[in-house]
């Protein structure tokens, strides 16, 4: 088992033919990932790293049974195939494409919630199962299947947690990177509540960052909902104040945002804290007792 | 982006939301000229910066004669504000703005951003105007009033309305604060906002509602669709490294250690200088090269972080994930025969290619340790930076 994709998920790309989604349309076939066509207007009834392509996400879905699709597609058409791919049915839609205004988001959201469809990004490296799909531009080697489940809003500090827990001869059951950008689809509460359904995952590794209150929030949800344990990094905890303008931002944030903040929360709620990030293979053995 | 605020309120009028009359000089003699051409006996002097805290910081002065304005614009052109807000920096004044005084009755407070957890734009406000807000925000969190705009019906008359009353605004205000709400929330979605801040927003004797300050940041990533404004890009008012490293696809931020870094993602960064501090050092800068970085980008950084005299030593800490390692490590090579690197340097790659990466350098002949896993790279590099040189 892992959570919301394996060996059975049938994958199609957005933006399929261009550079970026070419790429890493034939990493995910390397990997062993079901990728079953794609997407590009225009190039539909073409064929690509041997895949049907097709004009629209719905063709796509009619022709494949497509319950998945990844999004390279450049930032200010991202929103656009966000919404096509929901409204063809898609039920996880992870959308790599870093740099879309978040008004667009904003819009984006609201249009999503009333769909079965879960967002995974933008701006984030993916979803990965070890050995049976991964979708994003993740560096597949690193990922052995396993039990700790990991949720992280970073890029690369995530392949770092991944590559400590795989040394450490834990592995992973699911890897979600969440996204780095205000407004996103899939946050950690989302990961933590199917972790913990999840038989194979026996305890979940946060990756979180200064700024927001994501892991405030997801504090208090570990502390009355879950029961498997969860160790946690914060990335931050030197960085200085920026340059700002304005009040409002403090105003808003008040005492929470940073890296303190966040680890008193998380510590509260139960969590394993990890204050270095060397520790987090170690940590999650130390975690799972 | 952030704006200055004669920027802001030229925004303002465009919208019809009431700011003082105003002029905007570069010289002292043409702010004395602007100020004598302005129907006014008194004068407020503003320093232009990318900041707040501006008045508490000796960048806003009131005059009541021309010889006065003349000493003030003296006074603020060409120096250099710090502020509670410029994050340690010194912001060249290069512009004053010289304003009619407004006589206030009351103050308020009223800004509009986008609200992450609920995912709208809201519009934020309280009676507690002015420069001490957020001492007022954290004694008090209750007496900021919050008001979220769905998508679909905009913002509507009613939460004005509810916002007024709250606020304790007289009647004959309500409507004023609807239209300057209304004014708000289209300028925000016209012009891709992250933040629209008035600081005070002054209510007059004549009941009128007028924006005292203005301050106005742009989300950059909807700069495209608005060439308009990208022209009111100031790249003076940013840090020279800084604003070189952003033309170059970079990401760097200078800091007041000696432990140059450079790491592929923001995340891993904010980590690495952790690790650094962690490990007994302190970190020169923030560098992340981004995801999708190319040798002559690395190479670029490289010289980013040697043009700062305070570095002792570098940390290169790259997880290859698109981004391969043995680019990286040409990258390196390509700098070091441009610029010999005066400092030790310390390695450490992960990931897609880190074993090709190691022996390139290795077969470089360049002076460097390498590391296999992050304590072992911070307390290489912390050692490197204590060395007598």
């Amino acid at each position: 088992m892992s959570i919301l994709i394996d060996a059975e998920t049938r994958l199609i790309c957005q933006g399929f033919t261009g550079k970026q989604g070419s790429f890493h349309s034939e990493q995910a076939l390397a990997y062993g990932t079901q990728l079953v066509g794609g997407v590009t207007p225009g190039k539909g009834g073409q064929q690509h790293l041997g895949l049907p392509v097709f004009n629209t996400v719905a063709d796509a879905v009619a022709a494949t049974s497509a319950n998945a699709t990844m999004i390279y597609v450049p930032a200010a058409f991202a929103p656009d195939a966000i919404l096509e791919a929901a409204e063809a049915g898609i039920e996880l839609i992870v959308c790599i494409t870093e740099g879309i205004p978040v008004l667009d988001m904003l819009a984006v959201k609201a249009a999503l919630a009333p769909t079965q469809a879960r967002l995974i990004g933008p701006n984030c490296p993916g979803v990965i199962t070890p050995e049976a799909c991964k979708i994003g531009i993740m560096p597949g080697a690193i990922h052995q299947s396993g039990c700790i489940g990991i949720v992280s809003r970073s890029g690369t500090l995530t392949y770092e947690a991944v590559f400590q827990t795989s040394r450490v001869g834990l592995g992973q059951s699911t890897c979600v990177g969440i996204g780095g950008d205000p407004i996103h689809g899939m946050d950690f509460i989302d990961c933590l509540r199917l972790f913990e359904a999840d038989p194979q995952t026996e305890a979940v590794l946060m990756v979180g960052e200064i700024g927001g209150d994501a892991e405030e929030v997801a504090a208090e949800f570990i502390r009355t909902s879950m029961s498997k344990p969860v160790g946690a990094y914060i990335a931050g905890l030197t960085a200085p104040p920026g340059k700002r303008m304005g009040h409002a931002g403090a105003i808003v944030q008040g005492g929470s945002g940073t890296a303190e903040a966040k680890y008193q929360a998380l510590e509260q709620a139960g969590v394993l804290t990890f204050h270095s990030p060397a520790e987090l293979g170690e940590g999650m053995l130390r975690a799972l007792g | 982006m952030n704006l200055h605020e004669y920027q802001a309120k030229a925004l303002f009028r465009d919208y019809a939301i009431a700011v003082p009359e105003n002029r905007v000089a570069d010289s002292v003699d043409s702010a004395v000229a602007a100020a004598g051409a302005m129907g006014t006996d008194q004068w407020m002097v503003k320093a232009q910066v990318h900041a707040g805290g501006r008045g508490k910081a000796g960048g806003v002065l009131h005059c009541t004669t021309l010889d006065e304005v003349r000493d003030a614009a003296g006074q603020l052109l060409g120096r250099r504000l710090v502020t509670a807000q410029s994050g340690g920096r010194a912001l060249p004044v290069e512009r004053v703005l010289i304003e009619a005084p407004t006589q206030a009755v009351q103050e308020f407070y009223l800004a509009m951003l986008v609200d992450r957890g609920a995912e709208r734009i809201m519009l934020l406000a309280s009676r507690a105007g002015g420069g001490d807000v957020e001492a007022a925000a954290n004694a008090e969190p209750a007496a900021f009033e919050r008001v979220w705009v769905h998508p679909a019906t905009g913002l509507r008359a009613w939460q004005s309305r509810h916002l007024g009353y709250r606020l304790g605004l007289p009647a004959t205000a309500l409507k004023p604060l609807h239209q300057i709400t209304q004014a708000l929330y289209r300028l925000f979605v016209d012009k891709d906002a992250s933040l629209l801040e008035i600081n005070p927003l002054a209510l007059d004797a004549q009941e009128q509602l007028i924006a005292l300050d203005a301050k106005v940041v742009l989300d950059a990533a909807a700069l495209y669709r608005h060439p308009d404004l990208q022209a009111l890009r100031d790249r003076n008012q940013e840090d020279e490294r800084e604003a070189r490293a952003d033309q170059q696809g970079l990401s760097y931020v200078s800091l007041d250690g000696d432990i140059g870094c450079m790491v592929n993602g923001a995340g891993l960064a904010m980590a690495t200088m952790d690790l650094v501090k962690r490990h007994g050092g302190t970190p020169a800068n923030f560098l992340d090269v981004g995801g999708n970085t190319t040798a002559e980008r690395v190479a670029e950084a490289f010289q980013l972080i040697l043009s700062d005299t305070k570095v002792r030593a570098i940390l290169v800490n790259i997880f290859g994930g698109i981004v391969r390692c043995d680019l990286i490590a040409e990258g390196l090579i390509k700098a070091a025969a441009r610029t010999a690197p005066r400092v030790p340097l310390v390695v450490r790659l992960a990931g897609t290619n880190a074993e090709q990466g190691l022996a390139l350098l290795t077969q470089s002949g360049l002076a460097l340790e390498t590391a296999s896993d992050l304590a072992e790279a911070a307390d290489r590099v912390v050692a490197a930076a204590r060395r007598p040189t």
